[in-house]
């Protein structure tokens, strides 16, 4: 067994000391002529769908008409605006079911699961029709002292986009808040307790403001996806960008030129804001807490690491 | 000699697991009190239902004139809302193992937290008074700096800092030390020196028996939820008279 354990590992071809090279031998990289023929196929089927396109049943020069036409450009602002509106009352009611979600009384708890449980679990265009056909539910608003108005009056297509975006996407944000503050560091509370700093205090100074540092990655997608899915508000009749587009196909009749015009503006927007999300991590990831809180639950959303050092 | 806390009959269970059976202690104002044990035995525990962070199932703690989390009335013990509770526990200062800096904020923010949030300080006062104290403790020069960018004895020593900020009545250190690469834990062990001999009240749960023997005035050793054995350093830490203590300390000295 000992001569075993002393004998050389066998190899194919043997070197012997004499034949080693000196140390400032030069070194081949290994090639990769399997990238290069990848590569050229990928450039081949882009040129190739690149040129279908240039060639196709499409009138380009529509496509730049269109562009900045004042209807297209007025419905991207509608756009822009229903997204902003939808997205803050999904981080409000986001912030406060999360919380609900966490919270000792079980009727709260409660209260926020059933959110959770109806708005996450139907289609939000299923939503956003109700919302906009609430009247036939409710065809008066009557809060006694403050509104008697006719619903349909109160809820115009864009209060129902708004509703039915923004209540939609936060039942999504309840589940985010809820893992994110879960994710906080107990120690966080605890010191924050002997502090003598009362449940509110700790919550909106010490747990909050690391739970949203936490979820930033979240939220920019977020963003980015309620910028896309407020084109889901062209079906109940809301001017924006998508159906503006189709008000004026229907009369031109250049379908596929106008669809393009509303991708370039949605693509657009969506790389302003994907830059934006990547300057806002990375302010800050800077000083965020790597030594104390759980850094897992952050990893898996967010996509890279907020600063070099941290890589 | 009058007492700063009064521990009487403390229990406490997580599920059906005893840590604490019945435990009884008196701390005097100027006192430092280690409390030593192996591990598992219950020290950490009775440290934080001293300060209430852990309710203890049975007995109460008394500091200061006030029992902690609840109100004497008609021969039993109402508990407190948590406002009042907050109130007294911003009495006792605190110091964690991991130290539980406040992450979002700087070192200036960590020690101003409290102060101005609890107390009610104006930021130049709470600022002025917690400079003083990053001056105690050797941390002034980092006031700007994030508890990621420091080491773990800078960071215990800027929580030490935070506790002290609160004027607390008595100071609890929870193993201070335990986490600490061994080169650092002389840095801190410095900084509860220098607030020992300022004539800090202490209750210390520690592993540095060295640091017992030194500064302790009494040392409790606790084997399995009960305290085995009190006294001066001296007594406890060379003739003790509990077999089982006898036998800790024979492992950890050796």
């Amino acid at each position: 067994m000992d001569i075993m354990s002393h004998a050389a590992p066998k190899t194919t071809a043997t070197l012997s000391l004499a034949d080693l090279p000196g140390p400032n031998v030069a070194v081949r990289r290994l090639r990769h002529p399997g990238r290069w023929v990848s590569g050229g196929i990928v450039l081949l089927l882009l040129a190739v769908i690149g040129r279908a396109f240039a060639v196709g049943q499409i009138q380009w020069p529509v496509v730049g008409q269109f562009l900045t036409a004042g209807v297209i450009v007025t419905g991207f602002g509608w756009t822009l605006l229903i997204s902003a509106c939808a997205l803050a009352l999904g981080v409000v009611l986001g912030f406060a079911f999360g919380i609900m979600r966490l919270s000792e009384n079980p009727i709260l708890r409660f209260a926020a699961w059933l959110y959770v449980w109806i708005f996450r679990g139907t289609p939000v265009l299923l939503q956003l029709l109700i919302w906009f056909n609430i009247a036939l539910v409710f065809p008066r608003l009557y809060i006694p002292g403050l509104v008697d108005e006719r619903m349909v009056d109160v809820v115009t297509p864009f209060v129902a986009a708004v509703l039915g975006l923004g209540v939609n996407e936060g039942s999504y944000l309840t589940e985010v808040v809820r893992g994110g503050i879960g994710s906080v560091d107990k120690g966080q509370t605890e010191a924050a307790h002997t502090l003598g700093m009362t449940p509110g205090q700790t919550m909106r100074r010490i747990i909050l403001p690391q739970t949203l540092r936490l979820i930033l990655p979240v939220l920019g997608n977020s963003a980015i996806g309620m910028l896309k899915f407020s084109s889901l508000a062209a079906t109940i009749a809301m001017g924006e960008m998508l159906n503006a587009a189709q008000r004026i196909y229907f009369i031109n009749g250049a379908v596929i030129e106008l669809l393009f015009v509303c991708a370039v503006w949605y693509l657009a927007g969506t790389t302003v804001l994907s830059i934006g999300q990547y300057y806002l991590e990375r302010h800050f990831g800077r000083d965020a807490s790597t030594a104390t809180a759980e850094r897992s639950w952050f990893k898996g959303w967010a996509r890279r690491p907020a600063t070099p050092e941290e890589a | 000699m009058s007492l700063a806390v009064k521990a009487v009959g403390i229990r406490k269970s997580f599920g059906a697991h005893e840590v604490l059976k019945g435990l009884d202690l008196d701390v005097a104002y100027g006192e430092v009190l280690c409390i030593l044990g192996p591990s598992g035995s219950g020290k950490s525990t009775f440290l934080r239902c001293i300060n209430h962070l852990e309710t203890p199932n049975g007995g109460y703690v008394w500091v200061d004139g006030a029992i902690m989390g609840y109100e004497l009335s008609s021969g039993a013990l109402q508990e407190l809302p948590v406002k009042r509770l907050r109130a007294q526990q911003s009495r006792l200062g605190m110091v964690f193992q991991h130290f539980n800096l406040f992450a979002h904020r700087t070192v200036l923010g960590n020690v101003i937290e409290g102060p101005m949030v609890v107390r009610g300080l104006k930021r130049a006062e709470a600022e002025a008074r917690a400079m003083e104290l990053l001056e105690q403790v050797g941390m002034a020069g980092k006031a700007s700096s994030y508890p990621s960018q420091l080491s773990g004895g800078q960071k215990q020593r800027v929580a030490i800092a935070r506790a002290l900020a609160m004027e607390p009545r008595v100071m609890l250190f929870d193993e201070p030390t335990s986490a600490l690469d061994p080169e650092l834990v002389g840095e801190v062990l410095e900084v509860m020196r220098a607030l020992a001999r300022g004539g800090t009240t202490m209750i210390v749960v520690t592993h540095e028996i060295g640091f017992a023997r030194e500064v302790a005035d009494r040392v409790v050793v606790m084997i399995e939820g009960e305290i085995r054995e009190k006294g001066v350093p001296g007594d406890v830490l060379s003739n003790p008279t509990d077999p089982r203590v006898r036998s800790f300390l024979s492992r950890v000295l050796a």
